[in-house]
């Protein structure tokens, strides 16, 4: 791989990270707060190309590159041509729960319905046995799931740094459930606290229930997972 | 000669003279004309699945690698060797854990401190010494030390068992190198600077050299820890857990597979709560010291000879520190 293939792919890979960034395609994989940091690299990137094209031009030869580089073509085609969807729930239901450590509340926002995000409502479920949430409605937003036993459940993915550390917030549909959900359908919840609890079979965590009011088909959110903080 | 001087470097037979810039064109032809078979085989969910982990391992790891290698061409570049040697302690029984300690600046994670370890190596820093950062700083700068507070709330024991674990694993490594290692395993690959070159040639060859060597062996350790994620069942850890042993080593060896970056690492351990805090602290301490994509990026600024004997121990060193750790702090 001489001087001239190397400036061409790191073009390119710098050229897809600055894409991704620019489009919010890179919140499908990585948390928001990357952004800066996903397009600065790919900027470097594509001054090296320029640089390493130049001064390539001006001095030919140089010492190549070994053939484990050329892998850097791989995400280069996963991302310019597949662009792999934001994880769903083939992997929700694979994994456990991240609701197993009380986190620290604070008071219920107001409104009502009040719009909480999945982990808030898990945690004020499980943790405060839903004390804060009585004579509440609450707004949830999130893609629907299957177990084994058909028991529906309205998903979340919690991202930390990027979707190879995602963890699904699970919460199980009960009462008005909508009679056709398709997995991966994003549904806005509109729903009462309840006291049913189920244990997560992968990891023990705790899955709570939400009294489903009104399900609304809603389109996929941009950021389409949580953090936290 | 400099093209026969090149099919040499690339192990490759004498009759394989192909333009690599025709090769690249192909390769992209190819993969644009075959995107419609490609796209319907990568339909599945667990295909979808490993595709956006790979995807996503890649684009949260190349930013911290571009830190790094930019302050790795930064130091090769602009600091004289001279500098090193001066501030860090003559004596290597000195010198070590303060080249550890010295990792707690560098704010990012493992990928930024394989290329300035390389850096420092070349730079004339003892090799023992730069041992000690590459593996202290992705664990116990203030950044990740920080996520770890977060992710275990109410548990300071925890950062500082992490702090206490990694510290003491990275000045062992150094100590061990100084008294057993060999000049010979240590193959720093030289770079091309080219003589005669201006400081902006060397610097840009510096970047570009680190990310097309540490940049290929990424991707590599981002596809196995995608299969990882996308094919083993969470069900068997928990299975592990039960085994106060079986528990350490499955987490430690998990951690090596998952390739998961310093920063987000800590809220990966604290959701394994089946296991016993002394497996989850071997998790945070092995994990930045060894895992996958890191002994590619290592075998790359090192030479392969340097990862193959330096990961094992690493690895049963950073075990043993977090289970003496997890014992004493308990």
């Amino acid at each position: 791989m001489n001087r001239t293939v190397q400036a061409i792919l790191l073009f390119l890979v710098g050229g897809v990270l600055l894409h991704a960034g620019l489009t919010g395609l890179y919140l499908r994989y990585v948390k928001a707060g990357l952004q800066p940091l996903v397009l600065a690299a790919g900027a470097v990137l594509v001054v090296a190309a320029v640089a390493t094209a130049w001064y390539a031009r001006r001095r030919p030869g140089g010492h190549p590159a070994p053939r484990v580089s050329w892998l850097l073509v791989l995400p280069v085609f996963a991302l310019m041509l597949a662009a792999p969807p934001a994880l769903g729930s083939y992997s929700a239901m694979r994994a456990g729960t991240a609701v197993t450590a009380p986190r620290i509340l604070t008071p219920l926002p107001d409104g009502n319905p009040v719009r909480l995000t999945m982990i808030d409502y898990a945690d004020r479920a499980v943790y405060d046995h839903g004390r804060s949430l009585a004579g509440r409605t609450v707004t949830i937003t999130g893609f629907v799931a299957f177990d084994r036993d058909g028991t529906p459940y309205l998903v979340r993915m919690l991202l930390n740094c990027c979707a190879a550390d995602a963890q699904p917030v699970k919460v199980g549909l009960t009462d008005r459930v909508p009679p056709v959900l398709p997995p991966d359908a994003w549904l806005e919840v509109t729903g009462a606290y309840t006291g049913r609890q189920a244990t997560d079979p992968v990891n023990g965590g705790t899955i709570p229930f939400v009294d489903v009011g009104r399900a609304r088909p809603v389109a996929p959110p941009a950021d389409p997972y949580e953090s936290l903080g | 000669m400099a093209a026969i001087e090149e099919r040499r470097n690339l192990g490759e037979t004498p009759g394989w003279n192909v333009d690599p810039v025709l090769v690249l064109t192909l390769v992209l032809l190819a993969g644009f004309l075959a995107q419609g078979p490609v796209r319907r085989l990568l339909s599945t969910p667990v295909m979808q699945s490993w595709m956006t982990v790979f995807v996503a391992v890649v684009v949260q790891a190349l930013p911290f690698l571009v830190l790094g290698v930019l302050l790795s061409a930064g130091l090769a570049v602009f600091v004289p060797p001279s500098f090193f040697t001066r501030v860090l302690p003559k004596r290597p029984l000195l010198a070590v854990p303060a080249a550890g300690l010295a990792g707690a600046v560098l704010p990012g994670c493992e990928c930024a401190s394989v290329p300035v370890a390389g850096a420092l190596v070349r730079g004339g820093v003892q090799p023992s010494a730069a041992v000690a950062f590459l593996l202290s700083a992705p664990a116990i700068n203030p950044v990740v030390l920080t996520a770890t507070a977060v992710a275990f709330p109410g548990q300071p024991r925890m950062v500082v068992a992490r702090f206490a674990a990694s510290l003491a694993a990275a000045c062992v490594m150094g100590w061990l190198w100084q008294r057993l290692g060999r000049p010979d395993w240590l193959r720093p690959r030289a770079h091309d600077h080219g003589a005669g070159g201006g400081r902006g040639e060397a610097f840009w060859g510096s970047v570009r050299h680190d990310v097309m060597h540490a940049g290929g062996f990424l991707v590599g350790g981002a596809m196995a820890a995608a299969t990882l994620k996308a094919v083993v069942p969470a069900s068997w850890l928990h299975a592990a857990a039960g085994h106060p042993v079986v528990a350490v080593l499955a987490l430690s060896a998990l951690a090596v597979l998952l390739s998961i970056c310093s920063e987000a690492d800590a809220f990966v351990a604290s959701s394994l709560t089946q296991f016993s805090p002394t497996a989850r602290l071997a998790f945070l301490v092995v994990g930045p010291m060894i895992d996958l994509k890191l002994f590619g990026m290592q075998a790359a600024t090192f030479g392969r000879g340097f990862a193959q004997r330096f990961a094992p121990v690493t690895f049963v060193v950073a075990v043993a520190a977090a289970v003496v750790t997890g014992a004493v702090l308990r």
